[in-house]
């Protein structure tokens, strides 16, 4: 494994790269909409249960048969990238606009009668507090996103675009382990570690929660 | 945009090799032999877990390393080391069926109110009678949101298990990819998806059916609703 890695790392590390930026420019895009979507299903309560459901059905579709079907309605061409970025991006908000809608609704409601007596106005204490309170759960549903999209991107591959998944094809075309192995494997480690670059950046933003623990016990 | 492949009768006929009746009938027997399998392999593992507290390590990460799991490479990986054929590719589907099964199950049973618990054993109640008619219905509903999330999986790897060979409506999506006939791409991909929606909503409504009214609230609604009129 090793040998085929140091003969083939221009490959892999190009595979690696756009798996990379395949993964998570989705998780951008999608994370940036669904922080408004998720609010306004809290914000006008009878949209929370649509909202809900319609990601519920997004989110079950299945990606070999999303990836094909945007064409259809972005006229992209059918072996474009971007169908893959705007397919896992609709799986990120379908995941996070619910995660952030339960997150804020799960913000104590004295906590926000406070901050409405303190003089908080309505934009303010959403940025200032109940985003704030609700992060571990947004965070939660942003590590789930990432993990799924990272091992997503590679059914892009019967696409033609795939990143890691382009070992995989090569490993399958020409019955050979090792390309198979080694994209698993970094595809896992990815994985692994942009859920740990996640609750990192959890702890920095929510410095209160490790207080409240060591303090509470 | 093109239909005519979807909307072509001659592909509906349930005699015709290659037609979606029979492609739907292979994608399902599949999907819900893995699904079964791997039912029979998490659930009892997760009861289990979830009851002694034992292993729970194993089950809290099951769930966390088969979503990082890319399924593509692990069906290529199957049918590399073990040649083509159902084996590989089934072995691949219950692989991915199996944590979100443990996963769930196991938070499930971990997230009983204690004192009901204790409260059947204070009743009298044996282990088994505390796990079979305490714990395992009460858990019911988190255990049933785990199977959802695996079928959903499950079809959808099913579908990518075509680039395998693996029969299936995978292969409309595979077979025309590969001779330009993105009639028969489109067909496929609303089949699918159609499928898979299909199926989670009967999951949704089986889970209501089985769940005990007692737990989803409905029979609090239902005696409220009752004495308020």
């Amino acid at each position: 494994m090793i040998q085929y890695l140091t003969n083939n790392s221009a490959t892999v590390l190009a595979a690696l790269q756009q798996h990379i930026m395949l993964a998570l420019l989705p998780v951008l895009i999608g994370f940036a909409a669904a922080l408004p979507i998720g609010y306004l299903g809290v914000r006008f309560p009878w949209l929370y249960h649509p909202l809900i459901n319609t990601c519920g059905v997004l989110y079950s579709i299945p990606s070999l048969a999303l990836f094909l079907f945007l064409p259809v309605i972005l006229g992209t061409k059918v072996l474009s990238p971007v169908n893959i970025v705007v397919a896992l991006s609709i799986y990120t908000v379908a995941l996070l606009a619910r995660t952030v809608a339960d997150g804020l609704r799960s913000v104590d409601t004295t906590v926000t009668q406070a901050a409405t007596a303190m003089g908080y106005r309505r934009t303010r204490l959403l940025l200032d507090v109940e985003l704030p309170v609700a992060m571990p759960v947004i965070l939660a549903g942003l590590r789930v996103a990432t993990v799924s999209n990272i091992s997503l991107v590679s059914v892009g591959t019967l696409i033609g675009v795939g990143g890691l998944g382009q070992l995989f094809t090569r490993g399958f075309q020409l019955f050979y382990m090792e390309p198979i192995l080694i994209g698993i494997i970094l595809s896992v480690l990815l994985a692994g570690l942009a859920d740990l670059i996640i609750v990192l950046i959890q702890r920095a933003v929510t410095p209160w929660a490790r207080f409240q623990r060591g303090g509470a016990a | 945009m093109n239909f005519s492949y979807l909307l072509d009768p001659e592909h509906w006929d349930p005699d015709a090799t290659g037609g979606f009746p029979q492609l739907l009938l292979a994608h399902l027997g599949y999907s819900a032999l893995a699904l079964l399998i791997g039912l029979v392999i998490a659930l009892p593992v997760g009861l289990y877990i979830g009851h002694t507290g034992r292993g729970s390590f194993i089950a809290i990460n099951a769930g966390n390393a088969g979503r990082a799991l890319p399924t593509l490479g692990l069906l290529m990986l199957m049918v590399t080391l073990l040649g083509l054929g159902l084996l590989p590719v089934l072995i691949a589907l219950t692989v991915l069926v199996v944590p979100p099964i443990l996963t769930t199950t196991y938070a499930g049973m971990r997230a009983l109110d204690h004192g009901v618990v204790d409260a059947a054993k204070g009743m009298g109640m044996r282990p088994w009678q505390v796990l079979t008619r305490v714990e395992f219905p009460m858990a019911l509903p988190v255990i049933m949101s785990g199977i959802r999330s695996a079928l959903l999986q499950v079809v959808a790897t099913a579908t990518v298990a075509a680039a395998v060979g693996l029969g299936g409506l995978g292969r409309l999506l595979i077979d025309g990819l590969s001779v330009n006939d993105y009639s028969r791409v489109l067909a496929g991909a609303i089949v699918v998806a159609v499928l898979a929606v299909a199926l989670d909503l009967l999951l949704a409504l089986t889970q209501r059916w089985i769940v005990s009214p007692g737990l989803s609230g409905r029979a609090v609604a239902r005696t409220r609703r009752a004495t308020t009129t």
